[in-house]
């Protein structure tokens, strides 16, 4: 196995499949200084050999830095970066919910929809979000670019349902009037306090 | 007899509200890391001979013994490390107790890494915390760092000679994930799929070396109890099922929270003088999940005699699970939500046993058309046996788990199908 040191950071990235939903303008793609910076901070918790450890933050970096999403070039960036073949971080980027393999809106509002927020009225949560962006389904995004609406499993935060996660950040406690506030708000480009207002993590992931 | 509620003193996760101050200086005016030394220049063999006596009990969902998995653990040979590996994959719908530890109390947890890996020999432990909880992470993330900062982690702990890292490796959306060796599949940088056992972890765990693997709350109770002692910890529940424990409390209630309480607490107790009282009174309930998702429901009759541990939910054919107790009132559309939470599990499983990839599948649509009143009785019976013939033919137990909430809807609920197949019949004829 190859260790966490031996690929090049500036890698000049392939096509490998383009029908994955390939963007010219992503040729070329590489980490930021910064991102780089936490990459090599990651790759300290795991023992040497074992870079592969590293896929899932690594590919949340790589989901915040290009667009919200994961490009075939962003896993292919990924894969060069950790040493692994690509099919080993596709795999990945494919099993977990939280990648997208496809652009979302700047604000992704994931309500969920599971049992206790069902009983505490998750049906009027989406409904407010469907009204204010203009979102007629699950999964899509507004026209404006500006949010996508998924709905999503139990986020475990039960005793504060109804409640919605906004790309990063939980907003509970909700109601119709509380959730158009927050959707203003982030449409004004303001920022809105999350549940529990804290600093992030200093390696991102 | 009412249970006497727990004093501050008594309670394991004093600032399970958020009230106080969560960082290293609030935990510290709160008695945390006090008498930490002591535990480090103790024996692990002491301490694991005191947690098997002890009787706690995995908070999981399994409710394993803590001591016996601890004592399966070889010692160190200096080849291979041991590894203690936190599960903070709390994906257990209703369940959401470990979230309020990780942003609330984090330092309960990084204390029980402290103390679990002296135990078990690891001088590395991870934290595998579910991909969303992104604040709660930061939080825990701040306190580890505060715990470098105090020589509390690091080498040669307070000059004790032990040495412990722990690391937060933060998932990225999968139940599955939860279960103990699709964990360590995640945290090896794979797909989340369940491995097949045996081998066990604590022979072939992480990286292929020993592991153990608990629960935030389990690894947070364990100084405690070895600190104030078994006769402190066995005041509390009944045999066997002894501590205190935090409940989640949610659905239509009128407050909802995690409480932690004494273990065998009646179930009308924790509804009534904790969380506020069915929403409507106690007349409007209509049936509880006890323990999570996976635990089969109790019928509002059952409510009101079900002691809320391992063995007394037992009783009554379901099971204290991860303790996250669902409440559904009279107003609440039953068969709509237990349908949504068969979708739930059809949706997280891993697809790698055919029986949960097909059935877990099969007995969401069934279910969804049942509820709507389109089918017959007969296909009540078949889904029933459908369950019977998935339970317990697959690699891990999240099969079980996603059908033992539909049997438990059949056995108290059945009517509720019934009527509205009669109904639709009714129309249609
Ligand atoms: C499908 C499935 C999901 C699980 N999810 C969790 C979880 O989110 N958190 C957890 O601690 N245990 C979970 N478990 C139980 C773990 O496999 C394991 O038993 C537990 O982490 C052991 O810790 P404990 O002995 O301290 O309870 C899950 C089990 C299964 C089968
Ligand atoms: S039972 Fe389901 S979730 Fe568990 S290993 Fe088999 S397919 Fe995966
Ligand atoms: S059911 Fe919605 S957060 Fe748990």
């Amino acid at each position: 196995m190859t260790t966490a040191k031996s690929k090049a950071t500036k890698t000049k990235v392939k096509i490998v499949s383009p029908d994955l939903g390939h963007h010219a303008t992503d040729v070329g793609l590489e980490f930021s200084k910064e991102t780089e910076a936490k990459i090599k901070r990651i790759l300290k918790r795991y023992p040497e050999d074992k870079a592969q450890s590293a896929v899932i933050p690594v590919l949340r970096l790589a989901q915040d830095e290009f667009g919200g999403w994961l490009s075939t070039s962003a896993m292919q960036l990924t894969a060069e970066r950790l040493g692994l073949p690509y099919i080993r971080v596709y795999e990945v980027a494919t099993f977990y919910t939280m990648f997208n393999l496809k652009p979302v809106g700047k604000y992704h509002l994931q309500v969920c929809t599971n049992c206790s927020c069902m009983i505490r009225g998750s049906d009027k949560i989406v409904e407010a979000v469907k009204d204010f962006t203009g979102i007629s389904k699950n999964g899509e995004m507004s026209d404006d670019s500006l949010f996508t609406l998924t709905e999503v499993e139990c986020l475990g935060a039960c005793v504060e349902a109804p409640m919605m996660q906004v790309n990063n950040g939980y907003y509970t406690k909700l109601d119709k009037e509380k959730t158009l506030q927050i959707l203003d708000a982030l449409k004004k480009g303001e920022e809105v306090e999350t549940a529990t207002p804290t600093t992030p993590m200093k390696d991102g992931y | 007899m009412a249970t006497p509620k727990l004093s501050i003193e008594d309670k394991i996760f004093k600032n399970l509200d958020g009230s106080d101050d969560w960082s290293i200086k609030g935990y510290q005016k709160r008695g945390g890391y006090d008498g930490l030394k002591k535990l480090l220049t103790t024996n692990p063999d002491v301490h694991i001979a005191q947690l098997k006596e002890s009787a706690l009990r995995g908070r999981g969902g399994a409710g394993f013994p803590t001591g016996l998995k601890w004592s399966f653990m070889p010692k160190p040979d200096g080849k291979k490390p041991n590894y203690l590996v936190c599960n903070a994959d709390e994906g257990e719908p209703g369940t959401c107790k470990d979230r309020d530890i990780l942003r609330y109390d984090p330092h309960t947890l990084v204390e029980g890494m402290i103390v679990g890996c002296h135990c078990l020999g690891a001088e590395t432990g991870y934290i595998y915390v579910r991909g969303e909880y992104y604040d709660e992470s930061s939080r825990l993330s701040q306190a580890i760092d505060e715990a470098y900062e105090a020589g509390l982690l690091g080498k040669n702990i307070l000059g004790t000679g032990v040495n412990v890292d722990i690391h937060l490796h933060l998932g990225a959306g999968a139940y599955i994930c939860g279960e103990e060796t699709a964990l360590l599949e995640s945290l090896e940088g794979k797909k989340g799929q369940p491995r097949v056992k045996p081998p066990f972890p604590a022979g072939f765990g992480l990286y292929g070396c020993p592991t153990t693997i608990n629960n935030v709350e389990t690894i947070a109770q364990v100084p405690p109890i070895l600190k104030k002692g078994n006769d402190w910890w066995c005041q509390f529940g009944r045999e066997n099922n002894h501590g205190t424990k935090i409940f989640s409390v949610s659905g239509a209630v009128n407050l909802p929270g995690n409480f932690e309480a004494p273990m065998s607490i009646t179930l009308k107790e924790l509804i009534n003088d904790y969380a506020g009282g069915v929403i409507g009174g106690w007349e409007n309930l209509q049936a509880i999940i006890p323990g999570g998702s996976s635990t089969p429901m109790l019928s509002a009759e059952d409510c009101e005699t079900a002691i809320m541990d391992f063995d007394g939910l037992r009783e009554f054919g379901t099971g204290l699970g991860t303790a996250a107790v669902i409440v559904m009132n009279k107003d609440t559309d039953l068969l709509r939500v237990m349908t949504r939470i068969s979708a739930f599990y059809k949706h997280e499983s891993c697809g790698q046993c055919t029986p949960c990839r097909e059935g877990v599948g099969w007995v969401f649509r069934l279910m969804e058309r049942l509820s709507r009143g389109e089918g017959t009785l007969e296909e009540l019976d078949q889904l029933y046996d459908v369950t019977k013939k998935i339970e317990g033919k697959t690699i891990c137990a999240f099969a079980d788990g996603a059908m033992w909430p539909v049997q438990g809807t059949l056995k108290h609920f059945r009517h509720l199908f019934e009527e509205k197949i009669k109904e639709n019949m009714k129309k249609s004829a």
